[in-house]
């Protein structure tokens, strides 16, 4: 692995591999972990085949008219007209299927990255040991062209929409572990002092302050890990993930001016649709709802 | 105490050192030495500026903070040694608290917050609410249930701060620059409100402030705090006529002592006395004797105050030859409670010619307050006396609370505080 360079290592003429020794860490990651690869490679197709197919089966129409309603209820219905419109549009530019691969693969993408970020945000907010650690691993993970995760997750789980989803979460993550450390510490320390004040354990304040009280700025968050996974399922078409991804970059190989403007409106309206309604979900926290009241 | 090398800050605290002393090593050391003990009943006022480490006093008692040396005791509990699971049943069952900034739950309604320290306890929801709204009511807030804290002025949200830790019905109450956040008026009225609450629920309260004229108006005792040591501790009237240091004698001079000092504190003893059930010709040799023109016709006995005889009718009296005062004394005599405050004496002395009579429950004659006592009782303070204009009412509103100051100790009676050093780490 180290092989026998370093001694022949010349201080004025470094030459270190850095990116072979990264090679031969990741070849012996694989063999080792070998079974849990596969257990993650099969539930991440599985559950990425279920989403596509929930989204796919219906008839466009119905799946427009059920937009439209999520969005009426979460926000408006001038919100919902804008969906019907908007919808309406990529079907017509023909990239309706691959616009619900795409969405398939942000949902799944990105609620994967908010189930392990929001805890691990929590213990960051709880730990100021394991926030100090956390720190520079978020930063590399945010930092590292995000088509750099493209080729490990290529060899590890072979071409298809699993690396791109892996790749996703990775690359999605960093926002959500950052916004709800944030957003927890940020809790009125006084606030937190009554629960414990009153006798209140941990968990109990955790539950009843903590998060409801930081639940604004964690959807904040949220939004984030989304808009990252749109950006990301785009190149992750490049390792066959497909979806609006594919049609992109068919359409940059193919230097076609339609098919990579078409699917590229397509993605737009899905970042429009989602940033929307997360931030209407965002709106209802209750902590913001019961700022809002008058009499 | 905070930051490294805390055990080490101790031990040079305990050979004399001070706070800058050991600040050389990192660490703070925020309460040094506080020793008292608080009764059953009493209100206490923890009293001191901006990092004199009063704030971290408090946290200490019910062991948010954890004193670094020292012991706090509540009963029989060691509050600074006792587990998490053994403070939290404290917590729950004992000792309440009530914050600067309110510290209400934004997200839940005004009975809600006052339920939940109940929630907390376990108690099931109709009881839970139900103490919460008879809480609610108490503080003067009875129909806001439904409401959400955003919707309340400061001293309304202050008020479900307070129905939240009476709900809780623990004995003690820890009152953190309670009324610090509040404006002058409001903040006024939240005092006599406590102090009303008090008399009825008789509570031990500690109550911390930065606001001396608060302080005296509140507390049964006051503590004095400067840079982490209690420098005195003694009734309002104590700090003030007898000022344990230069410091608490600057720092009470600009309070305004005739809201303070009460008629018992400046009276003297009534040379003008005469027995009024005895006949006219022993007070007439009495006045006589002391040359007055006016005396108080008091019991010899029980001292209780009659009235006032004239020497012109003890004269006629005599010439008639009647056997009791009864029939010339002037029961119209002004007296006063001898807990009255100077400020309140200075319309009826004004009205009187003679001085005025100092009484107690039972209006026996226990003094009295000539003008002139009382004129040079407010000379002593006469640079004060233009600030009576708001007497007890903002005093220094300056000043966040406190910085992280450091040790302290509790002991017991209920609640009691005894530190020799330490602080919290």
């Amino acid at each position: 692995m180290i092989r026998a360079e370093s001694e022949s290592f010349d201080p004025l003429d470094p030459d270190l591999e850095v990116g072979q020794w990264i090679a031969d860490a990741f070849d012996w990651f694989l063999d080792t972990f070998d079974p849990i690869i596969d257990v993650v490679e099969t539930a991440l197709q599985t559950g990425y085949d279920a989403l596509f197919d929930l989204l796919s089966a219906p008839p466009f129409l119905v799946m427009i008219v059920i937009f439209a309603a999520l969005g009426w209820i979460a926000r408006s219905w001038q919100f919902a007209v804008f969906t019907v419109v908007a919808f309406y549009l990529i079907a017509a530019m023909g990239q309706w299927d691959r616009s619900m691969d795409t969405l398939s693969l942000i949902l799944l993408a990105a609620a994967i990255a908010t189930i392990l970020a929001i805890p691990l945000g929590i213990w960051a907010a709880k730990s100021s040991t394991v926030s100090q650690m956390v720190r520079p691993v978020l930063d590399f993970m945010q930092t590292m062209p995000a088509m750099v995760y493209l080729i490990p997750t290529l060899f590890a789980f072979g071409i298809g929409q699993v690396p791109g989803i892996v790749s996703t979460v990775i690359f999605a993550m960093p926002p959500g572990v950052r916004f709800t450390e944030l957003a927890i510490r940020q809790v009125d320390a006084e606030v937190v002092e009554a629960g414990q004040a009153f006798g209140a354990a941990p968990g109990r304040i955790l539950r009843q302050i903590q998060l409801p009280l930081a639940l604004p700025t964690i959807m904040a968050g949220i939004n984030q890990v989304i808009m990252l996974s749109l950006s990301m399922v785009v190149l992750a078409a490049l390792v066959g993930a497909g979806g609006l991804g594919g049609e992109v970059v068919g359409g940059l190989n193919g230097l076609s001016i339609p098919r990579g403007s078409e699917a590229g409106l397509a993605v737009v309206v899905l970042a429009i649709y989602l940033d929307r309604i997360v931030a209407a979900l965002a709106d209802r926290a209750p902590v913001v709802r019961a700022s809002r009241v008058r009499d | 105490m905070f930051g490294r090398k805390a055990e080490q800050a101790v031990s040079m605290l305990e050979e004399g050192a001070t706070a800058q002393d050991v600040a050389k090593l990192g660490a703070t050391a925020a309460v040094i030495d506080a020793s008292f003990e608080v009764e059953p009943g009493e209100i206490f006022v923890v009293m001191g500026l901006s990092g004199s480490g009063k704030s971290t006093l408090i946290r200490m008692l019910n062991g948010l903070w954890k004193p670094t040396a020292g012991d706090v005791y509540i009963g029989d509990t060691n509050i600074a040694r006792a587990g998490d699971a053994e403070l939290r049943q404290v917590r729950k069952e004992k000792i309440s608290m009530v914050f600067q900034h309110f510290a209400l739950l934004p997200h839940r309604t005004v009975v809600q917050n006052a339920a939940y320290a109940l929630d907390i306890q376990g108690v099931d929801k109709a009881e839970r609410f139900k103490r919460a709204s008879e809480a609610l009511e108490l503080v003067g807030l009875a129909g806001w249930d439904d409401k959400y804290p955003a919707q309340l002025s400061g001293g309304m949200k202050q008020r479900v701060g307070l129905a939240r830790a009476l709900a809780a019905g623990s004995d003690i109450m820890l009152m953190d620059e309670a009324f610090s956040a509040l404006d002058p008026l409001i903040k006024r009225e939240m005092q006599d409100q406590l102090i009303q609450l008090q008399s009825s629920l008789n509570k031990t309260i500690i109550f911390i402030t930065h606001d001396l004229n608060e302080a005296m108006r509140l507390g049964d005792r006051i503590a004095v705090m400067r840079a982490g040591r209690i420098v005195q501790i003694g009734t309002a009237e104590e700090v003030l006529n007898d000022p344990a240091n230069d410091y608490v004698a600057q720092f009470v001079a600009d309070v305004d002592r005739t809201r303070v000092l009460s008629a018992a504190s400046v009276m003297e003893p009534a040379q003008y006395i005469v027995n009024a059930n005895a006949g006219p010709r022993e007070a007439q040799h009495t006045m006589r004797e002391k040359q007055a023109s006016a005396a108080f016709a008091v019991g010899r006995r029980d001292n209780l105050l009659h009235g006032v005889v004239y020497d012109k009718d003890v004269v006629k009296a005599v010439k008639r030859g009647d056997q009791t005062l009864q029939s010339i004394i002037d029961t119209d005599v002004a007296s006063v409670h001898q807990d009255t405050v100077l400020a309140d004496l200075f319309a009826p002395s004004a009205e009187s010619p003679l001085p005025l009579a100092v009484v107690d429950d039972d209006k026996h004659l226990v003094g009295v307050v000539p003008r002139v006592t009382l004129l040079s009782a407010m000379a002593n303070v006469a640079e004060v006396v233009h600030a009576g204009e708001h007497p007890g009412g903002e005093g220094r509103s300056d000043g966040p609370p406190d910085e992280p100051a450091e040790p302290a100790v509790a002991e017991p009676a209920e609640v009691s505080a005894r530190s020799t050093d330490g602080g919290a780490a």
